[in-house]
């Protein structure tokens, strides 16, 4: 047996033994699926901090990072085994949010052993939520545009202006920024800086987005003469756009990877929907429309799978391609297609906003709809990922767009 | 677990890489796509380069999957699709399909060992070519349903009926065709399969001249005798095996329709980067950049399906119908999509005879409809899939 093999048979066997019954096949989707932590979180079941707390002692809710640091020194190979294991019966990560799956990965690389020692421990515990502070209405997909100014005031920095789309930022500890260091560089991407910033200073106000969907975990979040101590610098002054380019392209494949690693097929759901709103409990379904539009979306799912696994086997096998700047595009598109073809099925049945006349069932459905027609714009917007695909892998030559 | 050992694994190994490495240049080198108007223009040159033929024997390429019994190497469908996808490049119309795909895993499918030993070391060194007859006149790919009729006397069968769209069948050595068996009045037919030598006197064989030059003709069999050595698979069970060996013509089609994507959109790339409009090259427009990055997806997709279906072949998987329905239906809209885009970015000069890449589109519809065209993959997959 290889250590491979070795290592999945001990690694089953320990998620088997310590993941709490009740959690197991609440899950599968991915990095952001588990427990968010932070000092401010939301009241979660007894055996989900158990599960944290288990996995936290072995290293496990961050299996590749070093041990120094509370993860479990586990190389990148067996981590993902670890992860596997999870998701095979369906237990959420012990750990999840922006900062196991986004920042802990950045420090790791471009941290200061200081931050590396102040900021990765607490956030493999999930003890602290972080929340991203990226875009502003002025810097969508022309990220580089962000506008949110930090000045040196001796050993600190002064921020003034606004980030939107900060997920959670309501419930987040801290948020890392990208901010403008320098207004007068000759490239916009030369005067960028990446700041650390705890959501508790002074100046940092928080409003929440509704979209149209109704409720949702984004916000805005304001900066009114914050201050910020110099050691939260990542990096270089003015060099915190390869960090959040690093940072981008993390997680666009993580968007793809876990919207494609949600559990159930599309196509199974499709089918058990199409059965219940047509009333045909077996055999062929009797649109053959819907049928024949169903199965392409089967095929294009499986297609995608089997997509996801040759990059990571490229991976794997130290050869990535560039395949893995499709996934993004090709699951957030895939999963609109589904609920669009849902929603088909449902016909009136699938209007219901609120209240009497629908179940509830269709109720989150359609408000699952019209989230998804966000999926193809955040986390760089399809068009963006068609632009990178385009340059960076054809070679296509940059126009006057 | 990585490489030949994992029947998951979706990539190359080494030395398939090296295979495709050489057979790629071997087709740019020998095949280029522009021979296609010599063979359509020159009635007389067969339609096909025979020495082209006879010197990917000696290279050991036609022999590849043919286990080593009968002289072939041994290796997996898996390998054969790596040829596959290097002769779709430049759509070569050598007789891979007729013979590779559809007459030798027939054979290695249903044949008895003394039909194998007759036939397999011929197809390895180039000398036989197999010819496959299941479409007929009007059927629409309802292959389930032949008319041609096998009438059983006391010692064979007697055949009588028409084939069309025979690939390859005016250069065959052997044909193989369905026919219909045993009682037919109540349920669907029963049918067999039979080896039929192109050479018997009440064998007409008539070549037939499609868009794509890809070589066929229609078979006509006025009552051919067949001995009983002549069966191919079981008596009335021809529908189980012809499945069978569709499903891997599906995938081998499909591998070859994959390179004919990627060359395509190779050429169209290439093409965006030379060709100036309005002062610039017209690849630095976004409307075609977005397009060409989409076509770029499709292909990425394409790839993971048939090298899924052709591991699922080599492991024995009972989901190689399924992963034959998906390679065939995806690498089919793929290639169309690929082709119609490739002659629209190549504007004028993509729709005249002069340039090549107009026969990429010709070869993308030949192949849509050949061994079930998407909808019927889709219909299969659904039913498969239980709904």
């Amino acid at each position: 047996m290889t250590v491979v093999e070795t290592f999945r048979r001990e690694a089953r066997a320990w998620v088997r033994e310590n993941a709490p019954r009740s959690l197991w096949g609440a899950s599968a989707a991915g990095p952001f699926d588990g427990f968010w932590g932070g000092r401010r979180h939301p009241a979660v079941a007894e055996d989900v901090l158990r599960w944290r707390d288990l996995a936290c002692e072995k290293g496990w809710s961050a299996p590749d990072w070093p041990k120094e640091y509370g993860g479990g020194g586990l190389p990148r190979e067996l981590g993902r085994i670890v992860h596997d294991e999870m998701r095979a019966i369906g237990v959420p990560r012990p750990v999840a949010g922006q900062g196991i799956a986004m920042l802990g990965p950045i420090l790791l690389t471009y941290g200061s052993p200081q931050q590396k020692q102040a900021h990765i421990p607490p956030i493999v515990r999930g003890e602290i939520r972080w929340c991203q502070g990226y875009s502003e209405p002025n810097a969508g997909s022309d990220l580089a545009n962000v506008e949110l100014r930090a000045e040196r005031d001796g050993e600190h920095w002064i921020l003034n202006g606004q980030k939107v789309w900060t997920s959670h930022a309501h419930l987040a500890d801290w948020i890392y920024c990208l901010v403008r260091s320098d207004p007068n560089a000759p490239k916009k991407q030369e005067g960028i800086s990446f700041l650390l910033v705890d959501m508790a200073s002074p100046g940092v106000t928080v409003r929440r987005i509704d979209l149209i969907s109704g409720f949702s975990p984004f916000c805005e979040t304001f900066f009114d003469d914050v201050r910020v101590p110099g050691e939260n610098l990542v990096g270089q002054p003015n060099r915190g756009w390869t960090i959040a380019k690093a940072l981008l392209a993390h997680e666009r494949s993580s968007i793809g990877r876990s919207i494609a690693r949600q559990p159930g097929s599309a196509q199974e759901e499709l089918v058990r929907r199409a059965r219940k709103h047509l009333v045909a409990p077996t055999g062929a379904l009797p649109d053959p429309l819907l049928r024949d539009e169903v199965a392409a979306l089967g095929m294009r799912e499986e297609a995608l799978h089997l997509t996801l696994a040759r990059i990571r086997q490229s991976a794997e096998s130290g050869s990535p391609g560039h395949e893995g700047s499709i996934a993004k595009v090709v699951a957030t598109e895939l999963k609109q297609w589904r609920f669009e073809i849902g929603m088909q099925t449902a016909g009136l049945e699938g209007l219901g906003w609120e209240g009497p006349g629908f179940d509830e069932e269709d109720l989150q459905y359609t408000r699952d709809w019209l989230r998804s027609r966000a999926n193809t714009i955040e986390g760089g917007s399809s068009e963006i990922q068609l632009n990178i695909i385009a340059k960076r892998v054809l070679g296509l030559p940059d126009g006057n767009q | 677990m990585s490489g030949r050992g994992n029947p998951d694994w979706l990539l190359l190994d080494e030395q398939q890489q090296m295979l495709r490495k050489t057979a790629e240049s071997f087709v740019v080198r020998n095949a280029p796509v522009g021979r296609l108007r010599r063979f359509r223009d020159d009635r007389s040159s067969g339609g096909f380069a025979r020495e082209l033929w006879r010197e990917m024997a000696e290279l050991g390429w036609l022999g590849l999957q043919i286990p080593e019994l009968y002289g072939g190497a041994g290796l997996g469908f898996f390998d054969l699709c790596v040829l596959m996808e290097a002769s779709g490049r430049e759509l070569m119309p050598e007789p891979f399909v007729s013979t590779l795909l559809l007459g030798a895993q027939m054979l290695l499918l249903g044949g008895t060992d003394e039909q194998k030993a007759a036939l397999l070391p011929g197809v390895i060194t180039g000398d036989t070519l197999l010819a496959v007859g299941y479409e007929e006149r009007g059927g629409r790919g309802g292959i389930s349903k032949p008319i041609t009729s096998a009438r059983e006397t006391s010692d064979g069968f007697v055949l009588r009926g028409e084939k069309v769209q025979v690939l390859d069948a005016h250069f065959a050595n052997r044909f193989l065709v369905s026919a219909r068996t045993g009682d037919t009045s109540a349920g669907a037919p029963h049918f067999s399969l039979f080896l039929v030598d192109p050479n018997d006197p009440r064998v007409a064989i008539e070549r037939q001249h499609r868009i794509d030059e890809q070589n066929c003709a229609i078979v006509r069999l006025d009552d051919v005798s067949v001995g009983r050595e002549g069966l191919v698979g079981e008596l009335h069970e021809g529908a189980r095996l012809l499945e069978r060996v569709l499903d891997r013509a599906r995938v081998g089609l499909a591998a070859h329709m994959l390179g004919a994507s990627e060359r395509a959109f190779e050429r169209t790339v290439e093409y965006l980067k030379e060709r100036e409009q309005f002062g610039v090259p017209i690849g630095s427009f976004q409307a075609l950049q977005h397009r060409a990055s989409r076509l770029f997806i499709e292909i990425a997709l394409t790839r993971s399906t048939v090298s899924a279906a052709a591991r699922a072949i080599d492991k024995g998987s009972d989901e190689v119908d399924a992963l034959a329905s998906l390679a065939k239906a995806i690498a089919s809209e793929t290639f169309m999509q690929v082709a119609k885009e490739a002659v629209q970015m190549h504007g004028g000069i993509g729709v005249t005879d002069e340039h090549d890449i107009g026969f990429y589109i010709k070869r993308a519809q030949a192949t849509y409809v050949s061994f079930g065209d998407p909808s019927f993959h889709r219909r299969r997959w659904a039913t498969l899939h239980g709904y």
